[in-house]
């Protein structure tokens, strides 16, 4: 195995496995934390840094070809959509009236009539 | 080796994500736990996809990434005005639980 062979294995295994890490952690968050707005930012975690890199990682892996093309192209759709419907669920959310246990009364974002 | 250890993670995070998505008190979490669902399984169809040295998979993935989407935003609106095609419907009132 040459040189260059060893450096890509291994930035493929770092990116592979911090990429493996971010989606466990989103996940445990979405199981784990208290009420839904906190869920929300380890969904983010789980949608964006797990997801670009892995992806990344198999690009890598998967070097100059059709594939890593493909792969770009679900990477750039994620990367648009995932925010985009984390913003809908989080609209909807407040707009039918989904507060914080925190607080109940929050006022200055009030929900549109 | 190095798929199998990712394609073990993106199935432990999505066992997780599926518990949420049947303990979620609130309508919004379970569209959430949906949503992040459906990237989760992007991603394992993608790693399958490597460990069974066929990446022809990737094309099912964009698919299936694009049909989340849809799905995700069709739901939220069903929830907002009780209905999918029709436009012209009031949304629902503030305070409405889903």
């Amino acid at each position: 195995m040459s040189a260059l062979e060893t450096i890509r294995e291994v930035v493929a295994w770092v990116l592979i496995l911090s990429g493996g890490f971010f989606t466990i952690v989103g996940a445990f968050g979405i199981w784990r934390f208290r009420d839904f707005w906190a869920r929300l930012h380890a969904a983010s975690i789980a949608d964006s840094a797990g997801m670009i890199l892995l992806l990344a990682g198999m690009c890598v892996q998967a070097g100059f070809t059709l594939v890593t093309v493909k792969l770009i192209i679900i990477g750039v759709f994620l990367f648009i959509t995932g925010p985009t419907s984390t913003h809908a669920v989080a609209n909807a959310a407040l707009v039918s009236g989904l507060r914080p246990t925190e607080a109940p009364g929050l006022t200055g974002a009030e929900p549109e009539t | 080796m190095m798929f199998a250890v990712a394609a073990i993670a993106v199935f432990v995070a999505m066992i997780l994500t599926m518990v949420r998505l049947f303990a979620g008190p609130t309508v919004y979490d379970r569209v959430l736990a949906t949503n992040a669902f459906g990237t989760l399984t992007v991603l394992l169809i993608g790693v399958l996809g490597f460990l069974t040295e066929r990446p022809d998979f990737l094309d099912i993935a964009l698919l299936y990434a694009l049909i989340n989407f849809v799905g995700t935003i069709a739901i939220l609106k069903y929830f907002r005005y009780r209905a999918i095609g029709d436009v012209g419907r009031e949304p629902v009132k503030p305070g409405a639980k889903g």
